[in-house]
């Protein structure tokens, strides 16, 4: 696959006049229970963008893709977030999800009992109807999900299994990635997909996000090291430190962090 | 936030609504009020029964008066007064023939059950609708069975337990209370006296029943107890799949329902049972409901003999049941499936008994409790291995969900086992649903509701695996309407 620079794509963006705001984020403060996690943070992601937030654990990292995609343990004091021109946080968890969010969970969870194929169908559907569209009919999406499950890799018979259960971290990451595929969303959080993961799965997972990359999409990964940036190139680069993006710049600021460490960029 | 609001609303609507909970007004003949033996007397006269059946019933009724309401299960109601109930009230149309006599009343009611459309037909009569037989009981009254040619044909008897009095009395007196002795609790007793209908089923020699039996109760007038009894024999080498289904109007009292199942299996047969129980649960503050007060239970009488009981409990206030095998049969075998929900003020002690005279035997539990409201749901559940029985062998697995935290959950086993070749396994699992796994379902695009019911319905997969595929599909929609406003 043929992978466009940034500034093929800023042009392509510019000419398409796709290059419009679709998630903005302004002065956002964010607690988990007593502490206070996220300070007065802004972001704003464009169309056909792709962002990277790196920086320690423990720095508010999670905590921001958690509460773009809804999760209620963390409370919002102050500060907004829109996205396409609405307001997210007005919104329930599966309502930003069937709009177009898709949060990639660092720790997939496991649901015994249900196969992933029932999982993702009951899934889609229901964004489906949410945007006011028929569901799908079930031999069409065998069809999608087969299709995307070989791209990435998942074997056939995973797709039988029940979600997560008994999958070794890379084919929980790879699980992830298929969904993603399938419910083809136009705004992916993908939080720590990169963690755990050995190269071959990290290859494939940089396939699958890249594959997800479009001038109409936009996707915002949280990773904690520079080797996903090996094979996904974003646009910009954040390092965020102490709740807050202390410093953003373009790929370049990767490779400062990789030579002077965190403790640099310090907050 | 916006959309919570209205789902709460949509949600607290959606609970206050109990789908089945509507009458139908059909003209009731009833018996006086209360228990005497003048009033077994009228059951016994209205059903034509012989003199003997008579005697047997007024044995039971004054073995019952000696009895003591049980007390030793984890439920509490108000005391019953056995004299406030009617016994028996039948719709006034009681002998049909042919289905085109039935109430269209009667026929719009099964409608609003939700009794399969397939199955609708086949009680409308439409030809080559469906391979499943219907034998409803309204009431105390078996009203139709249907395909009852073709079971015919098969050597199947399957009509109402009245018919089969005057049919085949020769096994109904051989086969009746000999797995239930009438002597064995309160309820059963009092069944014995005032049973009014039910099912009887005999399934002959090598045959494979042709198509699956079902029965759909309905309780219909007001301070009726239904009091309902059922008999199936599978002969030798034989095998029977019986759906049982059951809801009730909703009414601010409560009703008694006091059943009786017994199940023979012969040599090498095998009866599967499966249930579906959705009586009316009573509103949210407790108010009103079924009390299920049920006695099931199977003998594996021959070698290789197998009988299994499926069970999806989501209706009742009150439940009392425990569908028991005895394993008399060498190498016979015994499996009891269930998933029990309760909701608001509900209250379920259920389980299952494993009798284990037969070498060899062998049993599996599965059970399921799941509980939300401010509900109670109780696991008990008797392994009892006789001196004489080597090499038998269980495995019981008893997980309870919770899904808020004021509702409860407890498992009470007893293994008693007198024969040190036995092996018993036993595991029990509480676990609160996880915040992880909702937020998970709700992030990829299912609300709240649809996020707790696959969660369910995947804690229950073990379980709706061993139910005819119709009856798993209606199961699943109940467990998830069972559900509604559960969370949060």
């Amino acid at each position: 696959m043929k992978r466009k620079s940034s500034l093929e794509l800023a042009l392509k963006a510019v000419l398409d006049r796709k290059f419009e705001t679709m998630l903005k984020i302004e002065k956002l403060n964010v607690s988990v229970g007593e502490t206070q996690i996220l300070k007065n943070l802004d972001l704003e992601i464009k169309a056909g963008e792709v962002h990277a937030i790196m920086g320690p654990n423990g720095t508010g990292k999670s905590t921001l893709a958690n509460t773009i995609a809804g999760r209620s343990d963390y409370e919002v004091g102050s500060g907004s977030i829109s996205f396409m021109g609405e307001d997210l946080l007005a919104k329930e968890p599966h309502e930003r999800a069937a709009e177009g969010i898709f949060l990639g969970f660092q720790y997939p969870v496991e649901i015994p009992g249900v196969s992933n194929l029932n999982f993702l169908r009951t899934a889609l559907n229901s964004q489906r109807r949410h945007r006011g569209e028929d569901d799908m009919s079930a031999a069409e999406f065998m069809k999608l999900v087969r299709a995307k499950a070989d791209e990435l890799g998942l074997k056939p018979e995973m797709l039988k299994r029940f979600v997560n259960v008994g999958f070794s971290g890379g084919e929980k990451k790879r699980n992830e990635m298929v969904q993603m595929a399938v419910l083809n969303p136009t705004l992916a959080v993908l939080d720590e997909t990169d963690s755990g993961l050995d190269i071959d799965a990290l290859k494939v997972v940089s396939d699958g996000i890249n594959a997800q990359r479009r001038d109409d999409t936009a996707i915002l990964l949280i990773t904690h090291y520079q080797r996903l940036l090996d094979y996904v190139q974003p646009d910009f680069i954040h390092v965020m430190s102490g709740g807050k993006i202390v410093k953003s710049g373009d790929k370049s600021l990767a490779l400062e962090l990789e030579e002077e460490g965190y403790a640099a960029f310090e907050a | 936030m916006a959309g919570t609001a209205e789902a709460k609303k949509q949600v607290e609507d959606a609970v206050g609504d109990y789908r089945y909970g509507f009458k139908t007004d059909i003209e009731t003949e009833f018996a006086p009020k209360g228990l005497s033996e003048e009033v077994i007397r009228f059951i016994s006269a209205k059903k034509n029964e012989p003199e003997w059946l008579l005697e047997w019933r007024l044995k039971a009724y004054h073995l019952w008066l000696k009895m003591d309401e049980p007390d030793w299960a984890k439920v509490d109601y108000p005391k019953i007064d056995y004299n406030d109930i009617y016994y028996y009230a039948a719709p006034v149309r009681k002998e049909i023939d042919s289905l085109d006599e039935v109430d269209p009343e009667l026929l719009r009611t099964y409608e609003k059950l939700g009794i399969p459309i397939r199955e609708q037909e086949v009680l409308a009569g439409v030809k080559g609708a469906a391979k499943v037989a219907v034998d409803a009981v309204f009431d105390s009254v078996s009203v139709a069975t249907t395909f009852r040619e073709e079971l015919t044909k098969a050597g199947v008897i399957f009509m109402s337990i009245s018919e089969a009095v005057r049919e085949y009395p020769e096994m109904v007196k051989k086969y009746l209370a000999s797995v239930v002795p009438v002597r064995d609790n309160f309820f059963a007793t009092l069944n014995c006296a005032v049973f009014t209908d039910g099912t009887f089923v005999y399934i002959p020699k090598g045959v494979r029943c042709p198509m699956e039996l079902s029965t759909y109760f309905r309780i219909n007038a007001e301070n009726t107890g239904q009091f309902e009894r059922t008999l199936i024999i599978a002969d030798e080498g034989s095998y029977v799949s019986y759906l049982e289904g059951c809801t009730a109007p909703m009414r601010d009292e409560n009703q008694l329902h006091a059943a009786v199942v017994e199940l023979i299996a012969l040599d090498d047969a095998e009866i599967k049972y499966s249930t579906v129980q959705n009586w009316y649960p009573g509103d949210k503050d407790g108010k009103g409901g079924i009390y299920n007060f049920v006695t099931k239970r199977a003998h594996c009488k021959g070698k290789n003999s197998k009988v299994s009981w499926t069970q999806v409990e989501t209706g009742s206030a009150v439940t009392w049941k425990y569908p028991s095998c005895i394993l008399s049969g060498e190498n016979s075998v015994g499996e009891f499936y269930s998933v029990a929900v309760t909701n608001n003020k509900q209250q379920a002690d259920t389980g299952s008994k494993m009798i284990h005279l037969g070498k060899g035997s062998r049993s599996t539990i599965i059970a399921k409790g799941i509980s939300t409201g401010r509900s109670n749901s109780t696991y008990r559940g008797l392994v009892k291995v006789l001196g004489g029985a080597d090499d038998v062998r269980n495995y019981t697995q008893c997980d309870s969900l919770l899904l808020t935290d004021k509702c409860g959950a407890h498992t009470v086993p007893y293994i008693e086992v007198k024969n040190p070749t036995a092996q018993i396994e036993h595991e029990a699992t509480t676990s609160k649903i996880s915040d992880d796994q909702l937020f998970y379902c709700r992030a990829r695009g299912l609300d709240e509701e649809e996020a707790v019911a696959m969660i369910v319905n995947g804690f229950c997969k073990e379980v709706m695996q061993h139910l005819p595929m119709e009856f798993a599909v209606e199961a699943q929609k109940l467990l998830g309407i069972s559900l509604e406003g559960s969370v949060g």
